[in-house]
């Protein structure tokens, strides 16, 4: 009687996104990471929520409770989790909110990236020739600015900002998707169903985004899985050096800009914004990294065997 | 080879072309009124005018652009607008710092980062492989000011007030100086600097190295006899490290400009701490300076990669 099932389970048709999905299920470091970034979006969702359960706001300073009568922040305690500030803020509601701010940046401006690096990877591999050779110069002057500095020199003219933040990290980022989908598109738009699709009156267009593009779509998806944590970093960087968000909103970056003055007396400062962060960032590649070997199940495993 | 270089040269003029107009439209997006800024606050609006006469500000901007092209080709990257001082000082000033900094860190992740890699890629899903795939990750996702401030933390606060002053947690001494200072005062900004970027070259060589030694020539190596160790430093590593090579150099050119955040962290007066600084002064000239010499950098520094590439690989050549 189990012999129908076996044989029913064998031809059941799994396409290609069925079998990642399978693959990654099995992942023990994929399902971790995975349940790691719902959990941290739904800190940043609820970030409201908890702020009223607890009673405290990002930026009302308790400079009464909040503060030794000698004015020192206090570590945590029973009504500050993660101690307070030097302004005698709630480091804990402030690393909440601060989760806001790192995702929206990082997924808005990896988002941003691959938009753009899309377009321009498919116009330069599809139409080859001079467009090709144009916008492969612009990818790979892009590629090759000190972007740090250069984040420096656009927030000293235009301002530091949320908005600026997301421009200058996704300016620097979709030049790498470009290139990974120009490369794919070389080699597809000589595929004989690409030809097909010509010979069907398909014009460019839909070649590019009907045809071509649904078959860059998984390295593309792998890398901007690791595009986000990337982002993630920048964005708190830019913070750190006060070119990103203003104070007095509470970002990770900004925090630990703070605590450079305060580690001696408060190590609090550094060691719960830093860990949010570094959790967040260590999930994202986790999983990026996951992602990219249940595409490539074969890439570097077990290739050697010794 | 002459074509290979006359290509490469042309393509770095092209980059520091785009790079200088970028800079140059900064100068006039910028909000602020430059004249007005060096003539300063209680400046008449006769001297404003006569500050803009003396710097060409009158002229019509392509004037101005054939200009500011031409000072930058003869080396004139302006004067800082807080102290008069040339910006070619600023940078003469800072930049022994910044590749002290740069420089000792690339040699501790080269070091580590292939090490590592290769270690890893010949025992693939060994303890060691899986400890250094690990601490790469986790290196990796590390922001560079967040290990330079547990850094700081643990090593140089929670030692010294334990009785151990070792690390000092900023300043700098010129090496020229005094050497042993000099190494201990960077010790903390090398590491800092270095484990984060080691994760890459960790990341990159087992990637690279997985794949070389599965290839056919290996294969055909160890069929000779030849020993592990020589197929893996002589075949293999040979072969995987082109990536590993070109990601060097993007690095250390970037570096050079300014090792932005570790400066900050450790108060290093390098250029990146420089331009930072430059922000809150509104000093444009300083932080354009930086920008072009940064770029000069990255752009020389792949230069020299290509070349090196041309040097070891014949098939670079004839391409």
């Amino acid at each position: 009687m189990a012999e129908p099932t076996v044989a029913a389970r064998a031809i059941e048709g799994r396409g290609p996104w069925r079998l990642v999905y399978e693959r990654l299920r099995r992942d023990p470091a994929a399902v971790v990471s995975a349940l790691t970034i719902v959990a941290i979006v739904l800190i940043a969702l609820a970030a409201p929520l908890i702020a009223s359960a607890v009673g405290h706001t990002p930026s009302t300073q308790y400079r009464d409770i909040g503060l030794s009568p000698a004015g020192i922040p206090v570590g945590p305690n029973g009504t500050f989790w993660f101690g307070t500030d030097s302004l005698g803020r709630d480091v804990f509601i402030r690393v909440v909110y601060g989760t806001r701010i790192s995702l929206l940046a990082g997924v808005v401006s990896s988002v941003l990236a691959v938009l753009v690096g899309v377009v321009i990877g498919l116009a330069a591999g599809y139409f080859g020739g001079v467009v090709d050779t144009v916008l492969s110069r612009i990818m790979d002057v892009v590629l090759s600015l000190p972007f740090l500095v250069f984040a420096i020199a656009l927030v000293s003219v235009a301002g530091p900002s949320l908005t600026i933040s997301i421009g200058v990290i996704a300016f620097f980022s979709w030049a790498s998707v470009g290139r990974i989908v120009r490369g794919q598109t070389l080699s597809l738009k000589e595929t004989e169903y690409v030809e097909a699709a010509r010979s069907l009156g398909a014009g460019d267009l839909r070649i590019m985004f009907v045809e071509i593009l649904p078959n860059v779509l998984a390295p593309v998806i792998v890398y901007a899985t690791l595009l986000i944590p990337g982002a993630i970093v920048f964005e708190a960087t830019l913070s750190f050096l006060g070119l990103g968000v203003i104070p007095p909103t509470p970002t990770w970056g900004n925090m630990l800009s703070d605590s450079i003055a305060f580690y001696r007396v408060a190590w609090w400062f550094v060691v719960f914004p830093g860990a949010a962060l570094l959790v967040t960032t260590l999930a994202f590649n986790l999983l990026g990294d996951s992602v990219r070997d249940a595409v490539n199940p074969h890439r570097g495993v077990g290739r050697e065997s010794k | 080879m002459i074509r290979l270089l006359a290509r490469r040269l042309a393509f770095a003029l092209l980059v520091m072309w785009v790079v200088a107009t970028g800079v140059f439209a900064l100068y006039f997006v910028a909000p602020n009124n430059v004249a007005r800024t060096i003539a300063g606050r209680q400046a008449t609006e006769q001297t404003v005018e006569l500050v803009r006469r003396r710097l060409g500000l009158d002229q019509p901007i392509p004037v101005q652009y054939v200009r500011f092209l031409g000072r930058l080709a003869r080396g004139d990257l302006g004067y800082s607008f807080v102290n008069s001082q040339p910006v070619s000082e600023v940078i003469r000033r800072d930049l022994p710092v910044t590749a002290s900094l740069a420089l000792g860190a690339a040699i501790i992740w080269l070091a580590i980062g292939i090490g590592a890699g290769s270690l890893a890629a010949t025992r693939p899903g060994s303890a060691a492989d899986r400890v250094v795939t690990g601490a790469s990750l986790f290196f990796y996702s590390m922001p560079t000011f967040l290990l330079g401030q547990i850094f700081l933390l643990l090593l140089f606060y929670r030692l010294t007030v334990a009785g151990y002053p070792i690390f000092p947690p900023s300043g700098y001494v010129p090496l020229t100086e005094d050497p042993a200072q000099w190494a201990r005062h960077l010790i903390l900004p090398w590491l800092t600097l270095a484990l984060v970027t080691a994760a890459t070259y960790a990341r990159l060589t087992r990637g690279a190295m997985l794949d070389v030694l599965g290839e056919d020539y290996i294969r055909t190596a160890r069929a000779k006899g030849i020993s592990e160790g020589r197929i893996t430093y002589r075949h293999a590593l040979r072969s995987a490290i082109a990536p590993v090579i070109t990601q060097f150099g993007i690095d250390v050119g970037i570096l050079l400009g300014g090792a932005v955040v570790t400066e900050q962290v450790f108060g290093l007066p390098g250029l990146g701490r420089e331009a930072v600084q430059a922000i809150t002064t509104e000093d444009l000239p300083v932080i354009m300076g930086i920008a072009l010499l940064a770029s000069l950098f990255v752009v020389v520094a792949s230069i020299v990669v290509d070349l090196c590439y041309a040097l070891v690989d014949p098939r670079v050549r004839v391409r």
